[in-house]
């Protein structure tokens, strides 16, 4: 910036006839006026400095470490550098054990690895892509440390003796492909792919399983969106239109459920639904459904879609209610006065101008939903659970965060992707929260 | 003048007070009955013997794996002991994000003198672990079901008998203790069991037999569901932890009996993170040391059905502090109750989990 004010100078000093408009203090007016303006950009900054910095520290930074981990593969390359390196020259398709160079070099990693416990946590990242190796690592681990390396010459023996896995081709194998810095194992599973002899290929049948609930998650969030919008339009318009004090009673009405807490609601929906609970009493009171065959309205995907509905119901009633009450009601009464009867007045006049509102709440109910994963676990039993129940255990339960990581990132991709769809046939800018 | 002193002596009595409670212990465990039992058992008494120590309960026993790493990872670990079941306690041994522990050194003799690591005996799965506990994962069943005739399930292959015992069952949402059941009812012989399940046709085999049952199962993930659904009657029988259907049928008199057939015995105990400063290593294993020994374990049983895991503490199990009711015919450990028992392999399930877990999850959304 300062370039360009003495640059502007050296030209006024060069061109003193035709030169820039001067300012009051000699000095020309658009240095002056870029000065003053970058001023206040710096201040603006400072001003949203904090959010900022906020922002980046406890979003962004975390986000982009998880995700980071769907691909990042150190450990083995830390803990057996040796072996990593003796294992290039291998040929993993020779159906031959590595030679005996290789494992010493394994055991030199393996002796030095058990001084700081990597070894079991190799194993534990390893055994996510074959079963079996945790326990090869931990048992090999204990012995080792007595394996004499200046005394010993036939390793490929001393190991098979430690255990006899290490003689099986297949866990050298998994050693090698996945020895790189780097992984593409995780985003593998994460689609139900996996590395086979012959490159990638679908995991067999039976262990199919994302996929499976990505679509689920899909499916069911734009149900319950499409219900919330189903339920939530007549209320809106009978908030919008109703006397203000009425209706901001009801408003309140609206509000109540998001004021209590979110565990207490769905368990509340467990009462209800549960073949023995209130509703189904009810039913059978009232004569409707047999007492040996009550409804199964609850550990299913009707439990979901009903909680969840419910549960997301303010999102979206509260988006359509602020963007109709900015609809006119002249509008209405102009279009009667013109001879349309109530629901060509309605349709042709009122609803499109709501458009907005309900593309506001449907993004919102969507993109909580498909995020959505207490609720499911606790009304959804096999057939309604999400692919965020799945990020969930990886997280907390089997400690795969690379596999979670990938999940993620693969869900962000698709609501990503999806939002690229929204504003293509939609239109983003056609969304208004008031 | 007499203000200032006021001030300076309330002063005095502040940092006095804070100097007292410099020492928090904070201890992780389940809550609820259980963190309440710990409670009354050890903690009350050793805060008694050590006034300087004040003990914070955390209830995060549940995700305790995941929240060690994180603390791991941010270098700021800020439990001292921690509660967990013994396949966590090996996980977390595994990614050396618990210290290990010499029994002998570091725990108490039993009073006639055994060393800790024979009066533990076979319980020590993990060199981090410190077993507190035998639980069991067991079924318990609704005793007014018309549609069974009179008849009561006595066999762990009754919960598969849909013709002899309808109505709905709840199990576990994951594939251990399921699929054990599972082979031993479908001809399996006991001591097979898991080297048939380390193949791929065992565990096809476990869980087509499961798919027998499926349409009439619900699967719980929190051991107070299946007693709140035998409670509710959404349930005919299922299978929980032994302590909270001893609760339901003791405490809560509801009209449901235990089946203890091809109970699975686990462990619970403790283990202590890795990396705390010395000082703080320090008083927690001068706690274990209080709350394993022999007294303070049989203590426990007195206000939750679960077995001591000391050998010596068995003869010590009294009376339930409120209830006044025998607990030894109520520990999963009696020779009544345990006539056929199944023990967890840690092992194998360290090995397999999962793997296992991703085709049972894959089987369950199908």
């Amino acid at each position: 910036m300062a370039n360009t004010a003495d640059s502007s100078q050296d030209i006024a000093h060069s061109a003193p006839v035709t030169g820039p408009v001067l300012g009051n203090d000699g000095r020309p007016l658009k240095a002056s006026l870029a000065k003053s303006l970058r001023r206040q950009k710096l201040r603006a900054l400072g001003l949203i400095a904090p959010l900022l910095i906020f922002v980046l520290l406890t979003f962004i930074a975390p986000i982009a470490d998880m995700l980071f981990r769907s691909v990042e593969n150190n450990i083995v390359g830390d803990v057996l550098p040796r072996t990593v390196v003796a294992l290039q020259d291998w040929d993993e398709t020779s159906g031959e054990l590595p030679d005996n160079a290789t494992f010493k070099a394994m055991a030199l990693d393996l002796k030095e690895a058990v001084e700081d416990k990597s070894h079991t946590r190799l194993g534990s990242r390893l055994n996510y892509e074959q079963s079996g190796i945790s326990s090869l690592f931990r048992q090999t681990g204990r012995k080792v440390k007595r394996l004499d390396v200046e005394e010993t010459t036939d390793f490929v023996a001393a190991f098979e003796d430690m255990n006899k896995k290490w003689v099986d081709v297949e866990n050298w194998q998994t050693i090698k492909a996945f020895s790189g810095r780097f992984t593409d194992g995780y985003f593998l599973a994460a689609a139900d792919l996996t590395k086979g002899p012959e490159g990638i290929e679908r995991v067999p049948e039976n262990e199919q399983i994302y996929y499976t609930l990505l679509l689920r998650t899909l499916k069911m969030s734009l149900i319950i969106t499409f219900s919330c919008i189903l339920l939530g339009y007549p209320i809106a318009f009978l908030l919008a239109t109703l006397p203000l004090r009425t209706s901001n009673l009801l408003l309140i009405l609206v509000l109540l459920p998001f004021w209590t807490s979110l565990l207490v609601r769905t368990s509340a929906w467990k009462v209800l639904l549960q073949q023995q609970g209130v509703i189904n009493d009810t039913l059978v009171w009232l004569g409707l459904v047999a007492d040996n065959a009550r409804l199964e309205l609850i550990n299913n995907q009707t439990g979901t879609i009903i909680a969840m509905t419910h549960i997301l119901l303010p999102f979206m009633i509260l988006p359509l209610f602020s963007v109709m009450k900015t609809i006119p009601p002249s509008y209405v009464r102009a279009a009667k006065s013109l001879g349309a009867n109530d629901w060509t007045a309605f349709w042709r006049v009122y609803f499109p101008q709501s458009v907005p509102g309900i593309g506001a709440g449907s993004i919102l109910c969507f993109i909580l939903s498909i995020g959505y994963y207490i609720t499911p676990e606790i009304v959804g039993g096999t057939k309604g659970v999400f692919i965020s129940n799945r990020i969930a255990y990886h997280i907390s339960s089997s400690l795969n965060w690379g596999l979670a990581a990938a999940l993620g990132t693969l869900l962000l991709v698709v609501v990503l992707g999806l939002y690229w769809l929204y504003d293509k046939f939609v239109g983003i800018d056609n969304v208004k929260l008031g | 003048m007499k203000m200032k002193s006021i001030i300076l002596s309330t002063a005095a009595g502040v940092v006095a007070a804070s100097a007292a409670g410099a020492k928090d212990m904070t201890i992780v465990s389940w809550g609820g009955a259980y963190s309440a039992s710990q409670d009354a058992a050890y903690h009350q008494p050793y805060m008694a013997a050590n006034p300087d120590v004040n003990i914070i309960n955390d209830e995060s026993s549940a995700e305790a794996v995941a929240k060690l790493r994180a603390m791991a990872e941010a270098g700021n670990t800020t439990w001292d002991v921690v509660d967990v079941v013994a396949s966590d306690a090996i996980r977390l041994c595994d990614e050396g994000l618990a210290m290990e522990i010499d029994p002998d050194t570091m725990l108490a003799d039993a009073p006639d003198g055994t060393k800790a690591s024979e009066d533990f005996g076979d319980l020590l799965v993990s060199e981090c672990f410190i077993p507190q506990i035998v639980y069991s994962t067991t079924f318990a069943y609704r005793t007014d079901v018309d549609a069974w005739g009179g008849k009561e399930p006595s066999n762990i292959c009754d919960v598969f008998d849909l013709e002899a015992f309808p109505g709905k069952r709840s199990l576990e949402k994951r594939p251990i203790n399921n699929m054990e059941w599972a082979l031993l009812c479908d001809g399996v012989a006991k001591d097979e069991v898991y080297d048939v399940l380390g193949t791929e046709e065992g565990q096809q085999q476990a869980l087509a037999k499961l798919d027998t049952i499926k349409d009439e199962v619900i699967w719980w993930s929190a051991g107070a569901d299946t007693p709140q659904l035998l409670a509710d009657g959404e349930v005919v029988m299922g299978s929980t932890y032994n302590g909270r259907l001893f609760a339901l049928i003791e405490e809560q008199k509801q009209p449901v009996k235990m089946m203890w057939d091809a109970q699975v015995f686990d462990l619970d105990g403790w283990i202590i993170p890795a990396n705390l400063s010395d000082e703080r290593k320090q008083a927690a294993l001068d706690y274990i040391m209080f709350a394993t020994d022999t007294q303070r374990l049989a203590d426990q049983a007195k206000y939750i059905s679960y077995g001591p895991a000391r050998a010596s503490s068995a003869p010590l199990v009294g009376k339930h502090a409120e209830l006044g009711i025998d607990m030894a015919p109520h520990m999963p450990t009696d020779p009544e109750n345990a006539k056929n028992t199944f023990l967890y392999n840690y092992e194998f399930w360290a090995d397999y989990r999962d793997d296992i877990d991703a085709k049972f999850q894959a089987w369950l959304a199908q």
